[in-house]
């Protein structure tokens, strides 16, 4: 029974774990080329949510929806990235704070003017709707399963684009010395667009993945971008390692601890002062686990040089 | 119009307010002016690690929240002194101060922004898991705080009591950024490297700005509850914080009375923005768009801004 538990337990914090990495790759890819602190990037991931039910709506398949989400997210992203935050790469983080706080708040009433302020529900798609028996007698959501899956899929991809292909190379350039890949001729106005639209578009991916698990509802990017930002903070700010493994860090933190935190209290504390502190501390947990990287590592755990 | 003279003028319409108010049958602005005090407390407790020492917290709405608690939590015990709540803010405000203080200022520039960010929510959530006090609901206070003779539940007392609190700190921050200290910030903020060659240790320095500024901000929440009667989590959501970094950037930064000034166009604008439009928060956040893009040194700063890198 325990190591079922703890089996399934493990599973959904590598499903979040992957959607962390999803939102932190972009994110950090967007700070560590572009010097640019993104707060918006939780609001993406709502769009990418929005479009996905919206899409949804129109085609009845969940796949077209996915798709729709992603490639609209990436050019509402290109769109955003021209028009409101070119001027600030240059610029004091403060301003950056401002303008991408303004972009939250903007989107979120932007969904809520389109969309109305009830939460919108996606089904799962049929065809991953039923339970998986991971071990004999242990059944487990197919869906979770598939985004396991995706997250997977796509890390790799990232991997090979980054590591393998010009564009991948043009980002770690850029990365490691933003002048000088500017002095050798390469339009960085275009990588810069075409790295925020990339990021927006993972974004995108997590949200509309998101979409049947969660309710889809104004300000839903919020909770999960505080999460991204711990996960970057933890793995390393500029480093798509570190998302990696702060991304799976933090989902498994955050998850096990929910799961389990609250009845290994038990065993210690009185029932009355372990139900009042067993959930506060395992809401704390993941902000208690930055605390400890950062005091060992201040620089996270997979710090990369950001020029 | 000499510097003086703008001073007297401030002092003198505050003092005035009240009469105009009763004057006009508008009890209602008596109590938004208490609101833009409260929240020029917490802006101007901000802009000095903010503005002075270059730390950009955006996670400043916990110590609203440390506040508003240590008032919720003594009243629904019975305890209405508003001197206890007050001391207790201080004390728990500056402690968690220091706590989360030494971690955070271990990073600096962007990572400094998210762990501020990351250790508000920690607080939001543990509030949120207060259940004995109202959880997620948060709680209403059925007693109103007592001063000696002073009663704070009067709006006309809890506006002086506000702006009591608001002056002194103005002049301690003043006296502060003025001295030593203030220079060392922000010789600090300019050049840290510099001033560590010159024999400072600037992080004592930036944690003692740190733990002022959040036992400060720690008495607005005090006074944010006094004010509302009411206090819940969602004093110290993270859009609070933000919401506070608009103000201390709008007023203009390292000004400390610029804080003041933006405390009080960001409350009046959404006030008079939600007047106009349900959905006002598509202009506002437009709004702060455009003043990141156009305006480099705040609303102070709209005049005398010139195009160019900085």
């Amino acid at each position: 029974m325990d190591t079922i538990l703890i089996l399934t337990q493990a599973l959904n914090g590598l499903q979040l774990g992957v959607m962390l990495f999803l939102m932190a790759a972009g994110l950090t890819l967007v700070f560590g080329i572009m010097n640019l602190i993104n707060l918006a990037h939780g609001a993406l991931y709502m769009a990418g949510a929005y479009l996905a039910a919206a899409a949804y709506g129109w085609t009845g398949s969940f796949l077209a929806a996915v798709a729709l989400a992603v490639a609209g997210t990436a050019a509402l992203g290109a769109a955003i990235e021209l028009a409101a935050l070119r001027g600030l790469y240059r610029r004091d983080h403060l301003d950056q704070v401002l303008a991408t706080f303004g972009l939250i708040l903007f989107l979120n009433e932007a969904a809520r003017l389109v969309w109305g302020p009830a939460a919108l529900f996606v089904p799962v798609p049929a065809a991953l709707a039923h339970t998986v028996a991971i071990l004999p007698g242990v059944p487990y959501p197919a869906y979770r399963l598939a985004i396991i899956a995706v997250g997977v899929a796509v890390a790799g991809g990232l991997y090979l684009l980054i590591a393998r292909t010009r564009l991948g190379m043009l980002i770690r350039a850029g990365a490691s010395n933003r002048t000088m890949v500017a002095a050798l001729g390469v339009d960085v106005g275009l990588l810069y667009t075409a790295v925020f639209a990339l990021g927006a578009g993972l974004a995108a991916l997590a949200g509309a993945m998101a979409a049947p698990i969660l309710s889809v509802e104004p300000g839903m990017g919020e909770p999960i971008l505080i999460l991204t930002l711990v996960v970057i903070v933890v793995g390393g700010i500029g480093s798509i390692r570190g998302a990696f493994a702060g991304a799976l860090l933090i989902g498994c933190v955050d998850t096990i601890g929910r799961a389990f935190l609250p009845s290994m209290l038990r065993a210690v504390l009185a029932p009355s002062a372990s139900a009042a502190v067993g959930p506060a501390l395992a809401s704390m947990l993941i902000y208690l686990t930055m605390a400890v990287v950062l005091a060992l590592r201040p620089r996270g755990l997979f710090a990369a040089r950001t020029g | 119009m000499d510097r003086r003279a703008t001073w007297l003028l401030a002092l003198l319409a505050a003092g005035l307010l009240p009469l105009a108010t009763d004057a006009l049958g508008q009890p209602y602005y008596l109590a938004f002016a208490t609101r833009i005090a409260v929240f020029a407390i917490a802006a101007l407790a901000l802009d000095l690690v903010l503005g002075y020492g270059g730390l950009v917290s955006l996670g400043h709405a916990a110590f609203l929240g440390i506040g508003a608690y240590s008032v919720g939590i003594w009243s629904s015990h019975g305890v209405t002194s508003a001197a206890v709540h007050w001391a207790t803010a201080l004390a728990v405000g500056a402690c968690y101060a220091a706590a989360t203080g030494i971690v955070a200022l271990r990073t600096t520039g962007v990572a400094f922004i998210m762990i501020t960010l990351a250790f508000g929510q920690m607080l939001f959530f543990l509030a949120v898991s207060l259940k004995a006090y109202g959880g997620d609901d948060g709680m209403t206070l059925w007693q109103g705080a007592r001063l000696g003779p002073l009663d704070l539940a009067d709006d006309r007392t809890l506006y002086w009591v506000a702006l009591a609190w608001l002056a002194a700190f103005l002049a301690l921050g003043r006296r502060l950024v003025a001295a030593r200290f203030g220079l060392v910030l922000r010789g600090a903020k300019s050049n840290e490297r510099r001033m560590r060659a010159l024999g400072f240790t600037p992080t004592r320095h930036r944690l003692a700005a740190y733990v002022l500024s959040g036992a400060m901000a720690s008495i607005a929440g005090c006074l944010l509850a006094h004010a509302t009667d009411f206090v819940s989590p969602s004093y110290m959501g993270w859009q609070r914080s933000g919401e506070l970094v608009v103000m201390v950037v709008l007023g203009g930064l390292a000004t400390l009375h610029g804080a003041i000034i933006g405390a009080a166009v960001l409350l009046a604008l959404e006030e008079a923005l939600a007047g106009l439009t349900v959905h006002w928060m598509l202009i506002l956040g437009a709004v702060l768009v455009v003043v990141a893009n156009v305006s480099r040194r705040g609303l102070l700063g709209l005049g005398a801004t010139s195009r160019g890198p900085r």
